[in-house]
């Protein structure tokens, strides 16, 4: 069987790999690319820890084949932070101690992203129901809410 | 070092600084069990039995050894047939044959999803052609997924060698039933015929799983010499060396486990699934093997906790005093012995004062995977009986629900049913503040309802290891040999800053190997922050008795007539002679002129952890055409002696809080007709999600543990053995029904409306 040749941007840099039709866009980010910032938790859709922006739109990597990916920009959490500067959503989970195992973190971060971008002053409740496909088993959601609430708030210069 | 009374004296303890580690976790470079790769490594996989209950007659492997690129190929034939034999090392009972047969099945499948065999292929898809090319041949057994039909007479059993322990006469005949427990105090009878009021009930719960979301995974690498290296996600690494050097015959000297980050464990990850068969794999193939779970073989092989029956009754006189509190639990272990049937007895009345108290526990095997340790281990299936009984009989007494636990509130001093007497602790004060928070007077609304519960757990010590090291420049290490599952290397470099007086941010914390640092049990227990935070307090206290010793030389002065005294060494006295403050900096350039390196390492087993306690407060509303129960508030009161980082202790205290809000409302193992798991998945096992939920408002009370310098109690197990009581208090509270069956999920809640019981 013969592989795949895919051309795509990742986090606004040219980025190529070679991939089997069944490959999921998360596994070659993750064994192609060796982008393992995004993680497998269900390999199904559910958990949202591969969450990863296509075109501005989130989606859950492990969802999109590969081949998919081919001309389309991705954004991973690996491009989240400029260099040395965190996003501001970095800083507050950080502040509010917004993680515990960190494994959900990742994907957490780009929908809060992918939230952010679309809607600069969300409510509570409409971060929860956007962020409601990211399974944290940790915390109880409370301060992910808060640091996605007060990263929010920094943003709009309040 | 004696206990710190006096809070204002601590610089760092209670502060809230960014976590050491958490810079990585948010930029996505911290490196999780699935995260690491090895040159030249295969990929392994596992051949699973789809039956629930089967003899297995034959595993012809032939033709997957013959297919290109597959490397390996491991049986129950490639590892040892140990001998039964208890296990130390996990955080519950552990016996290594039902470890070693649980892994990888020997003669019968018990479970549907029981390793029967396991691959190792150059290529994953390689590797899944290959188990499909493995041929079993299994006969079909009758199998039980009931616990109490895994208890009656007639019922399939799962092991012909097993008899009931601790019963007199001891049994004739094999049977399900692995153990029987027994508590008592008092007399049962006299506080029976002396109570006024009894409620009694019988509850079920459903088996639940700890659903982190890190599937299981690791690499081995073993090496012709049999000196071995695993890497991967655990809840302790020396665990994971013992039970893998057990069940593949190694010395425990050649098998090195690094740790991963651990992307959450709960309990989950106390024990082995895959290191061994990754072991076996790469010892047969000559190649490093790199084995990781699906989420589906995580819920099907690894965890979950029991479900259970909990009888209770209870009698008090009217002014509320308890005069008798009986149980009868009855656990489904899964295939092999071992729920936590015993700790649940323990718990089932720990919160309070009692003179009359009988408890009665069985541990029965059915054909469901092996439980493992969930989070307070039993505690919360026996205070979803015991709290919901309590909530009956403050009704029936019509007495305030906190009122009644207060008359008969757990202190110092009071004489546990399982043996011990409590030393201080906190129970009273988290009552009290329960009772004056502003949610217990908030008004309700219609269909709406409130439920308090509350909780207790034990909290552990034992053994740890930890050491800190000054650095050339001043900065300091700490190494320990705890997985930080939520945490933890901040509260050490916390404890280290604190006693060496430094910032924290020059104190910087990491998880050794097992070849890197002393012995440490494993990350359970809620122990972590007490014993393995002491061992790193000790270490750094001997740490300043060397820096004292260096500074004294410099000084050409006695050691004695040195003081530490925030981060410097500062003469004793006017006696002392008079010289400018040494900072640890300056110290640490000339430690080479004046002895060498400046560093130590402590190893202990931490006595004294203070037990702890909790009161949940929890609103509902309920929609009584759907049966949907909306969690409106929720405010959960724990005693945490005194919080390290009181932004981690908030954190452990709101996730296990919604760990048991899913228990209560919708968690639940569902089989099919043959035994097999219906809902392996996320979409169909639904954890509580962000949308689910209101804020958690965590209250630290502080009642400290004397006997930790800083007053620590364990805080991270507490918060999940009220809510599932507290859930179901509150929807009694909307609807008039009490709930007996767990989960409280939609159908059950609406079958309930219609038919007005529960």
């Amino acid at each position: 069987m013969s592989k795949h040749h895919v051309t795509t941007t990742v986090n606004g840099e040219p980025a190529e790999f070679l991939c089997e039709p069944h490959h999921s866009l998360l596994d070659a980010l993750r064994d192609e690319l060796k982008l393992t910032g995004s993680k497998e938790g269900c390999g199904s859709g559910d958990c949202g820890a591969c969450s990863v922006i296509v075109d501005g739109r989130l989606v859950c990597s492990c969802l999109m084949l590969a081949v998919e990916a081919d001309g389309h920009a991705i954004e991973t959490i690996e491009g989240l932070a400029q260099g040395e500067v965190l996003h501001p959503l970095q800083r507050k989970f950080l502040e509010h101690a917004a993680l515990q195992c960190g494994f959900c973190t990742p994907g957490l971060l780009v929908a809060a992203k992918a939230l952010l971008d679309r809607n600069p002053d969300p409510t509570e409740t409409e971060a929860r129901y956007w962020l409601a496909g990211n399974l944290c088993r940790c915390t109880g959601y409370d301060k992910v809410i808060r640091a996605v609430l007060d990263a929010a708030a920094e943003m709009r210069g309040e | 070092m004696t206990f710190i009374g006096n809070k204002s004296d601590l610089k760092v303890v209670g502060t809230r600084p960014v976590r050491p580690d958490g810079v990585e976790k948010v930029t996505g470079r911290a490196a999780f069990g699935a995260d690491m790769a090895m040159p030249g490594m295969l990929v392994g996989k596992i051949k699973r039995s789809p039956h629930a209950h089967a003899r297995i007659l034959s595993i012809d492997t032939d033709k997957a050894l013959a297919l290109p690129g597959v490397k390996a190929v491991v049986t129950a034939t490639d590892f040892p047939d140990i001998a039964s034999e208890e296990a130390f090392v996990g955080e519950g009972p552990m016996n290594f044959r039902d470890l070693s047969r649980n892994c990888m099945a020997r003669d019968k499948a018990l479970y549907e999803g029981h390793a029967v065999a396991a691959v190792a292929a150059t290529s994953s898809a390689i590797a899944d052609a290959a188990l499909d090319l493995i041929e079993v041949h299994y006969e079909v057994l009758p199998h039980v997924i009931d616990v109490e039909a895994a208890m009656a007479p007639g019922a399939p059993l799962l092991h012909d060698d097993l008899f009931t322990q601790n019963t007199e006469p001891a049994p004739a005949k094999p049977s399900n039933i692995a153990k029987r427990v027994h508590f008592r105090l008092g007399d049962i009878a006299a506080g029976f015929r002396e109570a006024e009021v009894v409620v009694d009930g019988r509850f079920t719960t459903q088996p639940v799983h700890q659903a982190y979301i890190e599937p299981h995974a690791c690499i081995a690498s073993v090496g012709a010499d049999g000196q071995s290296q695993l890497w991967g996600s655990s809840q302790g690494q020396f665990m994971v060396r013992a039970y893998c050097a057990k069940l593949l015959g190694m010395e425990i000297s050649n098998l090195r486990v690094i740790p991963a980050e651990i992307g959450g464990g709960f309990g989950g990850k106390t024990v082995v699934y895959l290191e061994p068969l990754a072991l076996a794999l790469s010892r047969k193939s000559g190649r490093p093997v790199k084995m990781v779970m699906t989420r589906e073989e995580v819920f099907r092989a690894s965890g979950p906790t029991s479900g259970g029956v909990v009888e209770v009754k209870i009698g008090a006189r009217k002014d509320g005093t308890i005069t008798a509190a009986q149980a009868v639990l009855k656990f489904q272990a899964g295939a092999f012995p071992g729920s936590p049937v015993q700790p649940a007895c323990m718990c089932a009345f720990a919160t309070y004062d009692l003179k009359n108290v009988d408890v009665t526990g069985y541990d029965v095997v059915s054909n469901r995977p092996k439980v493992a340790a969930y989070r307070a281990p039993g505690a919360p299936i026996a205070a979803f009986a015991v709290e919901s009984a309590m909530d009956d009989l403050a009704r029936k007494l019509g007495m305030d629900p906190i009122a009644l636990r207060e008359k008969n509130a757990a202190k110092a001093g009071t004489k546990t049913a399982y043996g011990p007497v409590f030393p201080e602790i906190g129970y009273q004060q988290t009552l009290a503040a329960a009772r004056n928070h502003p949610h217990y007077k908030a008004p309700l609304g219609p269909n709406q309802g409130r439920g308090v519960a509350t909780g207790f757990w034990f909290n552990i010590g034992g053994e740890s290891s930890a050491a800190v090291y000054v650095n050339e420049d001043g900065s300091v290490n700490v190494v320990s040999g705890s997985p930080d599952i939520g945490g933890s290397r901040a509260s050490m470099a916390m404890m280290a800053a604190e006693v060496l007086g430094i910032p924290v941010e020059h104190v910087r914390p990491i998880v050794a190997d097992t070849a890197s640092v002393g012995f440490t049990h494993m990350t359970g227990g809620s122990r972590v922050t007490y014993a393995t935070g002491m061992a790193t307090v000790q270490a750094a206290e001997k740490v300043v008795e060397q820096l004292k010793q260096r500074a004294a030389m410099i000084w050409d002065i006695p050691p004695d007539a040195v003081e530490w005294k925030d981060g410097e060494a500062v003469p004793a006295g006017a006696n002392a002679g008079g010289f400018d403050p040494l900072p640890l900096a300056a110290i640490a350039l000339k430690a080479g002129k004046t002895g060498g390196p400046i560093g130590a390492e402590v190893s202990l087993n931490a006595q004294g952890a203070g037990p702890g306690f909790g009161a949940h407060i929890c609103d509902v509303e309920v929609d009584r055409e759907t049966g949907y129960v909306k969690i409106l508030r929720y405010t959960a009161v724990q005693d945490v002696g005194r919080a390290i980082h009181p932004g981690y202790v908030e954190g452990q205290i709101q996730g296990g809080a919604t760990q048991g809000i899913g228990w209560a409302l919708n968690e639940e193992y569902v089989y099919d007709a043959k035994g097999r798991m219906d809902n392996a998945g996320f979409l169909d096992y639904r954890v509580p999600v962000a949308s689910d939920l209101p804020m958690i408002d965590a209250v630290l009370v502080e009642v400290p543990n004397t006997r930790h310098p800083f007053g620590v109690r364990g805080v991270g197990e507490v918060p999940i053995v009220p809510p599932t009581a507290a859930v179901g208090n509150a929807i009694r509270d909307a609807l008039g029904i009490r709930m007996h069956h767990l989960p409280m999920s939609p159908p059950k809640v609406r079958a309930a409306v219609d038919t007005g019981s529960g």
